[in-house]
């Protein structure tokens, strides 16, 4: 059974709350430091995405557990504005970080599996999954 | 992967080398080591929770204060990691990008590609250079079956791909107006038109047109606002720059062409050339147009081919090897 929580995002202390839900949830889980704070960092891009763009939304965390592989879940919604063009978001040196290598492609890179769902105006899903090596 | 499984005992023999004594060669270990987990895509804060797992190791009695700095410094390099991460993606990026220029530009080579006629008492030479991949400049030869040869030079204003892109159309406009190429005025005229309606305005050519009459040894020649090139009087070895006027193509749709005749005696010879050859550029400025003209005199008595790759090699040097412009030089030769 997978066990969901979740973090409404609404002001910058709502990302420092992701982050402690996802940093427990990996320790938990039994991750290494290192993918622990790569875990973090990508919730923490996530929610902090959803702050500044999307004002408003929420990043759940779940336990994953596929045939004996554990693993963890994140998935940030938002009803934002939502992402025009998807491709152009997920290229590397798109994003406003200005070349800091942050943004959805570092998301991307930080975890296993990545999906996107975005439709302009009604807002978007991304839900991200790392597994324990 | 060979270097992660060993990585871990490798770097505890380099700490605990260092730790007992500080020595340069240790350290010149520690840069092959770094060398090498960079090619296998080690991350900084792979690097920094490594070397906190062996201090633990090493010394268990070490204070709580010290294991929390690492994780904190970790969290810092998390974000260089990032930052790397992402510059290895974009220069993989821009490899595949350089590759699909280069092969545009093979594409481009095939398009563009044109053959010096070979005819009884004329001698041709021709080059073009890029000065990045893709090339700008513009040259084309055609033989007709009056005894008389097209010559084409052009140059978009710009360079690279977008200068590549348009040449590549005007090439094509130039071959869908056969009926035209022995009237060089009527064929500047009528490339106009197509220049102006489907080039962008922010984009000009520049064009010379010439036919020569291998039989008579009469040059007619239109020039659409191209860098003039030169006559060469064998007689009284005196080098003439070509006067010939008339607008840049793509700028009014009205514009008329004059055009120019010019008898062409045993020795002499026509230069033709775009301005990436007369603004060449060294330390001390520009080439002048007296430096190429001793060039071309110093190169006289070999063949027009031979003399046009020599200019060419001079002038790259005296650049050090950096083309500001593509550069297309070409000579007719009327043989002795």
């Amino acid at each position: 059974m997978d066990i969901q929580s979740c973090v409404n995002i609404q002001t910058e202390w709502d990302i420092v709350a992701a982050r402690q839900l996802g940093r427990n949830v990996a320790k938990e889980l039994g991750f290494g430091v290192v993918d622990q704070a790569r875990i973090t960092t990508a919730i923490s891009e996530l929610a902090r995405n959803i702050f500044i763009y999307a004002h408003k939304g929420r990043v759940c965390i779940e336990k994953m557990n596929d045939k004996g592989h554990a693993g963890l879940r994140i998935i940030a919604i938002d009803s934002g504005p939502g992402i025009n063009d998807i491709r152009l978001a997920m290229e590397d040196g798109y994003s406003t970080s200005g070349g800091l290598g942050a943004g959805l492609p570092g998301v991307k890179r930080l975890m296993d599996e990545f999906q996107i769902v975005s439709s302009p105006g009604k807002g978007t899903e991304i839900t991200a999954i790392k597994w324990i090596r | 992967m060979p270097f992660r499984e060993a990585m871990e005992a490798k770097y505890r023999d380099i700490l605990a080398k260092y730790i007992e004594e500080q020595k340069e060669s240790t350290l010149y270990l520690a840069q092959k080591f770094s060398r090498k987990s960079i090619e296998n895509q080690v991350t900084p804060e792979e690097i920094i929770s490594l070397h906190k797992m062996i201090l633990q190791e090493m010394y268990p009695e070490m204070p709580t204060y010290v294991t929390h700095s690492f994780d904190l410094l970790l969290e810092i390099m998390l974000g260089y990691g990032f930052a790397y991460r992402e510059h290895q993606s974009l220069r993989h990026q821009q490899k595949e990008l350089r590759s699909e220029i280069e092969i545009a530009a093979n594409v481009q080579h095939t398009l563009l590609d044109t053959e010096i006629p070979v005819v009884e008492g004329l001698d041709i030479g021709a080059i073009s250079v890029p000065a990045r991949l893709m090339n700008g400049d513009y040259y084309n030869f055609v033989q007709d079956e009056n005894q008389c040869i097209s010559i084409a030079i052009a140059d978009v204003i710009g360079k690279g791909i977008p200068a590549a892109l348009c040449m590549s159309m005007i090439k094509y406009a130039m071959d869908s107006l056969p009926e035209h190429r022995n009237e060089p005025s009527i064929l500047l005229e009528n490339l106009n038109h197509i220049v102006e309606q489907n080039v962008d305005p922010s984009m000009f050519v520049t064009m010379f047109h010439g036919i020569y009459n291998y039989e008579q040894h009469l040059f007619s020649y239109a020039s659409a606002g191209h860098e003039p090139g030169f006559f060469y009087d064998g007689k009284k070895k005196e080098f003439t720059e070509i006067t010939a006027r008339g607008l840049m193509l793509g700028i009014d749709k009205k514009t008329k062409y004059t055009q120019y005749e010019k008898k062409i005696e045993p020795g002499d010879m026509i230069i033709l050339l775009s301005d990436g050859v007369t603004e060449c550029r060294t330390s001390e400025g520009f080439v002048e147009k007296d430096t190429l003209l001793t060039y071309i005199d110093k190169y006289l008595h070999l063949s027009a081919q031979e003399i046009v790759n020599r200019i060419y090699k001079d002038l790259e040097q005296i650049q050090n090897f950096q083309l500001r412009d593509d550069f297309t030089l070409i000579i007719l030769k009327r043989s002795v």
